[in-house]
């Protein structure tokens, strides 16, 4: 009988041994890719005030939805516009168009409109293989109408099939980093 | 004279005429097993002392002994290193027997001839896997080697990443024990697949339902044993290599042992694998970025009597996997694409790269054993264990970052089981375990998915297992409490805490708060009790029945509490819930045994009731940049499973032999009254198996495999806006695929050079290259399943 005392010791002085932890708080982790706010900004060919439209969603892919700030465009103009994306739940708030530039052959944006009389263009450098990147891009009004800009980002696209180099989605695969649908106002 | 002889001669025919009636055309044949893990006894004598014939065991511990006359008749069977052992047999037929030596002289009962022995219960519907099948897995994993078990099936993420569900359950819902330690290695999660090199187990022990109380007390569906290789007492080195090789994903797989014992008791055994496959390919096409590499090592020495003895063990694997390139999406509207399309949205040329995404995971095992025997008492054992599970998950992510998910998990248990044996029909077991678990979440630039926490666990049990009429009927029973306390550290989104009311019912838990996020403290006690009852009881030589309930509780797992974020290949946000209470599971289940040396029957049957049943569920849509989520929460509810699992074998004569598994499934949430999500359909298994001992071992088997489609599954379809189309589209993610057959064929032999034995075995499966998808597969909406596969595999024994 005596080993099993002895090896009842052993026992509950390993259960205190293993027992002790530190109470150190752990380091806060903030998401590094996220994208929390795209901008846009449509700044009217041969001048005028710039027209800025925003998809903001401070908590990321937690519960609250993005808050859109929509636009009000002038008919027959064409806008030069530039998109600017950033992380703000960190701080200051990181610029991600930089990240976008440096892999500018793993990303594409497009652009779509629904309802509103207004073509899009790509603009602005291409990537290393000649092909667009779409930060920046043109948008040409014709008759006032109201509908929504649609401006997906994708990574990875396939950016050699059918129609992509020219800003069709249909054949671009990859996976979307990003989908807003902006609601416009032409008049 | 003359009449003399004629009376004489009429004597004789007569007495001859007599001998005839009484028919000496029986058989007695069977297998000499080790008690332990099944493996062949080579070279045990099975004598008949009344006519003085006898026989050795080949190879395969296989036997026979023809032209046997009715009658009563005592048989003895002998091994070197096993007390002889006397048998009574009453023979008015061929008779069959699986005899079963004990080989360690630790057990007091040296020889068990029973249904039961060789397995870890007495009572459960057990079923062990021994080494000749597992052999065949040597280059596959535990989940796939584990379905050939009626009644156990996997879920998959894609076909590397594969893990057991044990009549409709998995995951924490399943223990596995290797070596006698539980593995502790992040089993939360269904992508998780168990750490365990297959290789390494001599045998393995499949226990339906939460009756082996002495691993665990949470194990609603069921418990896998990883046994060891047995150690022989005497002097001897021998070892074993199988090199296999496959074309698709131009798989290479090698795995060598070397064993080393001594007579006086000591031993050391040394095991190494390795694996390396490609991109593997269905019939149409590649899956590109499936590649597999993994490389394996366990070490054990140590020192065994009947007195006393002891173990070391450590053991080391590495995986590394590649999953699907086309299974990483970001947005409902990718998933939209992903479905509606045929193939896999990425397919590529064949390649060994893996590349994001994928996993990497490290798992370390070390464990020390010592026991000692008691005179007249039984025998003691104490353990202390540690584990160190290394996790990295690497996700596409921009800007070359590292891995998304870098978790470490460290478990050290410490436990003395005593087992009073000194009546071998009166056996009790007590034991007490306790156990501290770290994990360490590493920063990555991703939120935890799983956060910092400590957790102590303290078990005891008690079992008593009563043996009557000759070890006829057996009646076992035991009790099991278990105490665990969590302690985690977890930063939330305030608005996710919101949200979730957290901010109504544990606003004391928050320790700290930085400018979005709160820091909480959930500290949680859980109690759990179960139990467990059966028994077993042999009506004759032929039929056997096995009843049995088990009660069983388990304490809600670290992802089911605190799970938190998006899961990309499936495009849904996942979260935890701090309320979330055990849950409960009474399981009843029924075993009926019917086995002669033509025909053997096996029907198991359970009744699964689960209170509180942890279940996720679809509850709502987030829209964030990206595009609008599914919100996936942990819910419990009330569920019932049954379901009926079979097994039979017909021998035709010697060589010719069919075999059937089959086992039909049903789940049912009760709250909502709806089945139950992921419930295997019906399967069906038929095999007829050509084999020829004296052509070399040479056998040839036939296998078709029916899985019949899920038509009972919550419909969990929902209706999206897809931006990029401005349209709203459906989203199946529910109906399951079609039905599917597949052929398979094995074939081989063995031949002996010198002290070496050979064994070449080939393989085709999916023979006819069948196009399917599979309903448990996670990847079933981006790709179908594998197709044809060509193997080659020798295995070596020296």
């Amino acid at each position: 009988m005596k080993s099993i005392k002895l090896l009842a010791i052993l026992f509950i002085s390993a259960i205190t041994f293993t027992s002790c932890s530190d109470d150190d708080n752990p380091m806060e982790e903030l998401e590094e890719e996220v994208i929390t706010t795209m901008k846009i900004t449509l700044t009217p060919d041969g001048g005028g005030t710039a027209v800025t439209i925003e998809s903001k969603d401070l908590d990321g892919d937690g519960p609250n939805a993005p808050v859109i700030t929509p636009g009000t465009l002038t008919a027959n103009t064409t806008y030069n516009a530039s998109i600017t994306l950033s992380n703000e739940t960190e701080s200051p708030a990181e610029d991600i168009t930089a990240e976008i530039r440096q892999e500018d052959e793993d990303h594409q944006f497009f652009y779509q409109t629904t309802g509103i009389n207004a073509t899009t263009a790509y603009a602005g450098s291409n990537d290393a293989d000649g092909n667009p990147v779409g930060l920046s891009f043109t948008l040409t009004t014709t008759d006032a109408s109201t509908g929504s800009l649609i401006v997906t980002l994708r990574h990875e696209p396939n950016k050699s099939a059918t129609g992509v180099k020219e800003g069709s989605i249909t054949n671009a695969g990859g996976e979307t980093d990003i989908a807003v649908t902006f609601p416009i106002t032409i008049q | 004279m003359k009449s003399r002889n004629l009376f004489l001669i009429f004597l004789l025919s007569f007495y001859t005429s007599t001998v005839i009636s009484q028919n000496c055309n029986y058989t007695f044949s069977g297998i000499v097993e080790d008690f332990h893990d099944k493996s062949p006894i080579v070279n045990a004598t099975v004598y008949i002392k009344s006519i003085n014939k006898y026989t050795t065991t080949d190879v395969e511990g296989k036997f026979i002994i023809p032209n046997i006359c009715s009658g009563k008749i005592t048989i003895e069977i002998s091994h070197l290193a096993c007390d002889t052992k006397t048998l009574h047999l009453d023979f008015n037929k061929d008779i069959y027997k699986v005899i079963d030596l004990e080989h360690h002289i630790e057990e007091l009962n040296e020889i068990s001839i029973k249904g039961a022995s060789g397995k870890k219960t007495k009572t459960s519907q057990e079923t062990v896997l021994k080494t000749n099948t597992l052999e065949n897995f040597s280059d596959a994993n535990l989940g796939d080697a584990l379905k050939e078990v009626s009644g156990v099936s996997s879920i998959n993420t894609g076909n590397s990443i594969v893990k057991p569900v044990i009549n409709g359950l998995h995951s924490s819902r399943v223990l596995t024990s290797i070596n006698g330690v539980r593995l502790q290695d992040q089993d939360w999660g269904i992508e998780h697949a168990p750490n365990v090199d297959i290789n390494a187990a001599g045998s393995i022990s499949i226990i339906k339902g939460a009756n082996a109380l002495e691993y665990g007390g949470d194990a609603i569906g069921g418990v896998i044993v990883l046994n060891p290789s047995k150690i022989i007492k005497k002097d001897t080195l021998f070892g074993k290599t199988i090199v296999s090789q496959q074309n698709n994903g131009r798989l290479f797989s090698v795995n060598t042992s070397l064993n080393k014992n001594f007579k006086k008791g000591w031993f050391v055994n040394a095991q190494t694998s390795f694996k390396r496959s490609g991109d593997f390919k269905t019939p149409d096409y590649q899956l590109t970025n499936t590649g597999i590499k993994s490389f394996g090592a366990t070490f054990n020495s140590g020192f065994k009597s009947f007195e006393k003895g002891f173990e070391v063990y450590y053991s080391y694997l590495t995986n590394e996997l590649g999953i699907l390139r086309a299974s990483h999406i970001g947005t409902n509207g990718d998933l939209v694409r992903a479905i509606n399309s045929s193939e896999p949205l990425v397919i590529e040329d064949f390649s060994y790269t893996i590349n994001n995404p994928k996993q990497d995971v490290t798992h370390q095992v070390f464990k020390t054993e010592l026991y000692k025997r008691l005179k007249g008492l039984g025998k003691f054992s104490f353990q202390y264990d540690f584990q160190h599970n290394k996790r990295l998950e690497f996700d596409i992510r921009r800007g070359n970052r590292g891995a998304a998910a870098d978790l470490t998990l460290k478990t050290h248990v410490v436990s003395a089981n005593m087992k009073f044996d000194a009546n071998r029909k009166r056996i009790y077991k007590i034991g007490i375990s306790g156990g501290y678990q770290n994990n360490f979440p590493d920063l990555t630039g991703v939120r935890r998915l799983i956060p910092d926490y400590d957790k102590y666990n303290l078990g005891v049990y008690s079992i008593f297992e009563f043996v009557f009429f000759d070890d006829d009927l057996i009646f076992n029973a035991g009790t099991r409490y278990d105490f665990s306390h969590i302690n985690a550290k977890k930063f939330y989104q305030k608005s996710r805490w919101n949200s979730l009311n957290y901010d109504q019912d544990f606003s004391n838990i928050i320790i700290d708060e930085t400018g979005s996020q709160f820091l909480a403290n959930p500290k949680f006690n859980y109690h759990n009790v179960s139990a467990s009852a059966g028994i077993s009881y042999k009506l004759n030589s032929e039929n056997s029945l096995l009843l049995n309930y088990g009660l069983s509780n388990r304490a809600p797992n670290p992802s089911e509490l605190f799970s938190d974020g998006l899961h990309h290949s499936a495009s849904r946000i996942e979260l935890g819930n701090l309320r979330i209470q055990p849950e409960t599971s009474h399981r009843i289940s029924g075993s009926y045994k019917y086995d002669t040396s033509k025909f053997k029957v096996s029907l198991e049957t359970f009744f699964n009731r689960i209170n509180d049943f942890i279940y996720l569920e679809p509850i709502d849509v987030e829209t964030t940049l990206r595009g609008a989520f599914v919100v996936w929460d942990y819910k419990q509810v009330n569920a019932t499973i049954l379901g009926i699992d079979t097994d039979l074998t017909y021998n035709f004569n010697e060589n010719i032999r069919f075999l059937n598994k089959s086992s039909l499934l049903k789940g049912r949430d009760i709250t909502n009254n709806r089945p139950l999500i992921d419930m295997a359909p019906f399967k069906t298994v038929n095999t007829i198996l050509f084999q020829k001992q004296n052509w070399n071992n040479f056998y040839a088997s036939l296998k078709s495999e029916y899985t019949s489609r899920q038509n009972e599954y919550p419909d969990n379809n929902f209706t999206a806006f897809i931006p990029e189309t401005q349209t709203n589209e459906l989203v199946d993610i529910s109906t399951p695929p079609n039905s599917y057959h597949l052929l398979h064929f094995t074939s081989g032999f063995d031949f002996n050079m010198s002290k070496t034995k050979i064994g070449i075995h080939f393989s085709v499966n999916n023979l006819l290259n069948t196009k399917y998808r599979d309903y448990l597969n996670r990847l079933r909406y981006f790709t179908d399943e594998l197709g044809r596969n060509f193997k080659i595999q020798i295995k070596i024994n020296y």
